[in-house]
């Protein structure tokens, strides 16, 4: 490295410039340049405008020029009660749904593995792995036909001498449908990653096994669950970091603005859309909102910190 | 002698105990499978059904009386054809932008070569961890980029997808270093050795990071309902999104969601059809799409 001592000198300026890692990797830096575009006005300047959650926002005067009212929106949003029901409903639901969605998923997965025959996993595979590629819209729609009152559902629950359920009306069924849907659409998929841990295991370990007598159940239990444990916490953390984001794009084209279903499913998400539509007050909304990210972002700090202790390799950073 | 009596005595009960065991797997699999798929028949079944029947009896297992009708509504319908083709065009355009966009920030941080790659990383996975909320994203969209009613928020918003580049530049990264470098070498710009080496490698990686970007777009209503005021500009899914919402709505006014009586239009039977419908591109794809589920098992490897 040439150091210039005195003055301008073009010799070691020109030299200095083709170090310089903007023109060196000029190429690469001008393919990044539209998702830095993109990321600057799409994430970045939306992180900034949150600033609003402080302001008594006017559309007119934009992110900064309304006038600043402190805590106010927090405070609107922290005295009603709603807030305490769509957090406990977000949490609620959303660790039921880890927790049936990982047991199915490493039940489907410990069961796919022992099959024998290769056309009738495949086969099954296929079909276990189907509902997870159809939107939530369309399988809401799919529901009506189950849930409605005169729906496939209700004529299984009648003609075995139940009562009908009425689903719309009736908040308290939608927590268990919602666990069974999901189970239902998504473990076949989740399951993929646990057969491939598996699959990854040494197979010698179940020859020794077998030659000490253990029959198939012991290796399951002594086998391929212990050494699928890591995978099995990494997934788990990674889903405690998104544990504070409702599920929007499921619940509202199940539930929509139908407000007796309120108590139980309505969540931050469906909450923060309803404030946007409703509420004239975006700053108010926008807090909401920044309570999640908030929460949210210090979950992700937190289960990042669990997966350091418990599953060193799985921490994220 | 003894014991190898009881050895074998060992063995057969164990042979016995894994048969059972393994029965019941085949057993449990086989009826996992079937739930899978029944949701689907039943739709598609009952889709063909008649209106009035289905109205006077309700949903059952096979209809009493078949018909045609809701197919033939569906066909006839401008407005739901009309969202067909909206929905294939933003799918198409979307796909095809947002993965070109995507594989190129994916190539400009795989690898060693930039020295601020770590800076960009961290600013790319941030996103990931932290954002804005929906609001300033509204204002945003609505206010400052004055993209409402525009049908380039289907595609502008959703060009770039974070998680997709980091899934793509670890498949880059496996790239050999010594046959990007010795290109570079030969003299090819960056351009010419991401579409003539780098790109060529990875199209196993690329149709899948393609085909889960066309089903997202596929599967999009939330930017109908946000940002569309003209019902023309609705995607398929959001026509569907409101069809379920006014049979909730009209079960909770008292309502039973099936009409009594006889029905012009066949409202149940054309949403069957409907949902069937938008699920058609898919199952078409779903071969190409298990190729590469693969990718899927990827998910851990998004490290910065």
């Amino acid at each position: 490295m040439t150091k210039t001592t005195a003055g301008f000198n073009k010799k070691s300026f020109i030299s200095k410039l083709k170090k310089n890692d903007f023109v060196k990797n000029r190429g690469r830096y001008v393919l990044l340049l539209p998702s830095i575009i993109f990321m600057t006005v799409f994430a970045y300047i939306p992180m900034i405008g949150i600033v609003i959650s402080f302001q008594n926002y006017d559309p007119v005067a934009g992110f900064f020029g309304s006038p600043w009212i402190g805590i106010e929106n927090f405070k609107f949003f922290f005295e009603g009660s709603e807030w305490l029901q769509v957090t406990l409903n977000t949490l609620y639901l959303n660790a039921l749904f880890i927790i049936t969605g990982t047991v199915m998923s490493i039940v489907i997965a410990v069961i796919m593995s022992e099959l024998k025959s290769k056309m009738f996993t495949r086969t099954t595979q296929t079909l276990m792995t189907l509902p997870n590629f159809v939107s939530w819209a369309t399988i809401a729609l799919f529901s009506v036909a189950f849930f409605e009152s005169r729906g496939i559902v209700n004529a299984v629950i009648t003609a075995v001498g139940g009562e009908s359920v009425s689903f719309y009306s009736n908040p308290d069924v939608w927590v268990g449908v919602f666990v069974i849907i999901r189970a239902w659409k998504g473990s076949g998929w989740g399951a993929i990653i646990y057969m491939a841990a598996i699959l990854s295991i040494d197979k010698e370990i179940y020859e020794a096994a077998k030659i000490d007598g253990a029959n198939k159940l012991r290796c399951i239990f002594k086998i391929t669950l212990p050494l699928i444990k890591n995978m099995v916490v990494l997934m788990t953390i990674m889903a405690i970091g998104g544990i504070f984001r409702g599920d929007f794009g499921m619940i509202y084209p199940f539930v929509g603005d139908n407000s007796m279903l309120y108590p139980t499913t309505d969540v931050i998400d469906t909450y923060v859309f309803r404030a946007l539509r409703s509420f004239t007050n975006y700053g108010r909304a926008a807090a909401v909102g920044l309570y999640q990210s908030v929460m949210g972002f210090v979950l992700v700090i937190f289960a990042n910190k669990l997966a350091k202790r418990y599953a060193p390799e799985s921490a994220m950073f | 002698m003894e014991r190898t009596k009881t050895l074998k005595v060992m063995k057969t009960k164990r042979n016995v105990s894994d048969r059972i065991l393994l029965a019941v797997f085949y057993a449990f699999a086989t009826v996992f499978a079937v739930l899978c798929l029944y949701p689907f028949l039943q739709v598609f079944i009952s889709s063909f059904a008649d209106e009035v029947t289905l109205t006077r009896e309700g949903y059952k297992l096979i209809p009493s009386k078949f018909s045609a009708d809701a197919w033939k509504t569906l066909f006839g319908s401008n407005e739901i054809i009309f969202a067909y083709g909206l929905t294939i065009g933003i799918t198409v355009v979307g796909t095809v932008v947002s993965v070109i966009i995507t594989a190129m920030a994916a190539y400009a941080l795989s690898g060693k070569a930039l020295k601020y790659r770590n800076f960009f990383n961290f600013l790319y996975y941030l996103t990931m961890l932290f954002s804005g909320g929906l609001i300033p994203y509204y204002i945003l969209i609505t206010n400052y980029l004055q993209l409402k009613n525009n049908l380039l928020v289907y595609i502008i918003p959703a060009a770039f997808n974070v998680w997709n580049m980091f899934l793509l530049r670890n498949f880059f990264n496996d790239i050999p270093e010594s046959l990007i470098e010795s290109a570079r070498l030969d003299g090819a710009s960056e351009f010419v050795t991401a579409f003539r080496i780098v790109i060529p490698l990875s199209l196993p990686a690329l149709a899948t990071i393609g085909l889960f970007t066309a089903l997202s777009f596929w599967n999009e209503w939330m930017t109908s309902m946000l940002y569309m005021d003209n019902e023309k500009y609705y995607t398929l899914q959001y026509l569907i999104v409101r069809m379920v919402n006014n049979v909730s709505a009209a079960s909770n006014a008292g309502q039973s969601g099936l009409p009594a009586g006889v029905v012009s239009v066949p409202a149940n039977t054309l949403r069957l059809a409907t949902a069937i419908a938008t699920i058609g591109p898919i199952i078409l794809l779903y071969p190409f799409l298990q190729r590469y589920f693969v990718a899927g098992l990827r998910v851990g490897g998004v490290k910065g």
